[in-house]
């Protein structure tokens, strides 16, 4: 994957956690993700389409993702009501449009983020695509951001589409 | 001073309810797309609106050409995290005011809404 399409995403989360959330993201060392299952419990997940296709997950434990949620939102919310979801989606939203904004000369829209919750999900991402996967580091435990996209080409087939299982 | 939120996102409107709080507006009605916002103006009649862009059933663009037929004096803020040149042209064409990118600080929120009023008054 080209790196003008990591680095947005690397600004645009230390952009988000810092100006929304507070807290400083140490960014680790991204790898080749190659299995399919979710790399922690909760998983927000933005498509996008346009000049580039794909699909970004951000991904915590729940606990981790408790405590960022009640930093985001300011207040605790519990894991299993709407709102704890609400939040998650609209921090990858965030994520994911900020960085859609940094790359360059691209026409690229975002869908409306979807959650899953739940240990052992899988996330199927279109198989002509690696996935990078993006290690962060914050005060209230570990997360990733999982970036599968791909600059669209003319006459494009329909490819595998995400599921989560 | 009436204000209505359409955003998708209940924690948005939340955090951006809070902001109004703080600036001491408290009469605040929320829609969650621009279909359920289209069907809340006509009784609430508004005094300024916080309309997000992505959104499902309707989008933020097209609630603002929608409302814009109807009433083209009311303040329209767009808040969302569409940044590109390309967008905030294609916003201000549709008929929005001001824009506000995602992430925010409370407090450039709250000076948008300050700006935005302040030149209504004007």
């Amino acid at each position: 994957m080209d790196p003008q399409y990591i680095t947005p995403f690397i600004k645009s989360i230390q952009n988000v956690f810092a100006t929304m959330l507070r807290m400083p993201v140490t960014i680790n060392a991204p790898t080749i993700k190659k299995d399919k299952s979710a790399t922690y419990d909760v998983s927000g997940i933005i498509g996008m389409s346009g000049d580039v296709v794909g699909s970004v997950v951000l991904s915590f434990s729940k606990d981790t993702a408790q405590k960022l949620v009640n930093a985001f939102c300011g207040m605790d919310l519990p894991s299993d009501s709407p709102d704890f979801a609400d939040a998650v989606g609209e921090l990858v939203n965030m994520i994911s449009g900020s960085a859609k904004g940094m790359f360059v000369d691209k026409n690229v829209s975002i869908s409306c983020p979807s959650v899953v919750i739940g240990p052992g999900h899988h996330i199927n991402t279109r198989s002509d695509t690696p996935c990078i996967c993006i290690p962060c580091s914050t005060e209230q435990g570990e997360l990733s951001i999982e970036i599968a996209i791909r600059e669209a080409v003319a006459a494009e087939g329909t490819g595998s589409s995400q599921r989560a299982a | 001073m009436k204000i209505m939120l359409v955003d998708d996102s209940k924690t948005m409107r939340s955090i951006q309810k809070s902001v109004l709080g703080q600036l001491g507006y408290s009469e605040i009605e929320e829609a969650c797309d621009g279909q359920d916002a289209l069907s809340k103006v006509g009784a609430f009649q508004p005094d300024l609106l916080l309309v997000d862009w992505n959104m499902p059933n309707m989008d933020g663009i097209t609630f603002v050409k929608n409302y814009r037929q109807s009433n083209k004096t009311t303040p329209i803020i767009m808040v969302t995290t569409e940044s590109e040149k390309s967008r905030v042209i294609e916003a201000i064409k549709a008929g929005v005011n001001n824009y506000v990118v995602k992430p925010f600080t409370p407090d450039a929120l709250s000076q948008r809404i300050t700006e935005t009023l302040s030149k209504k008054a004007a």
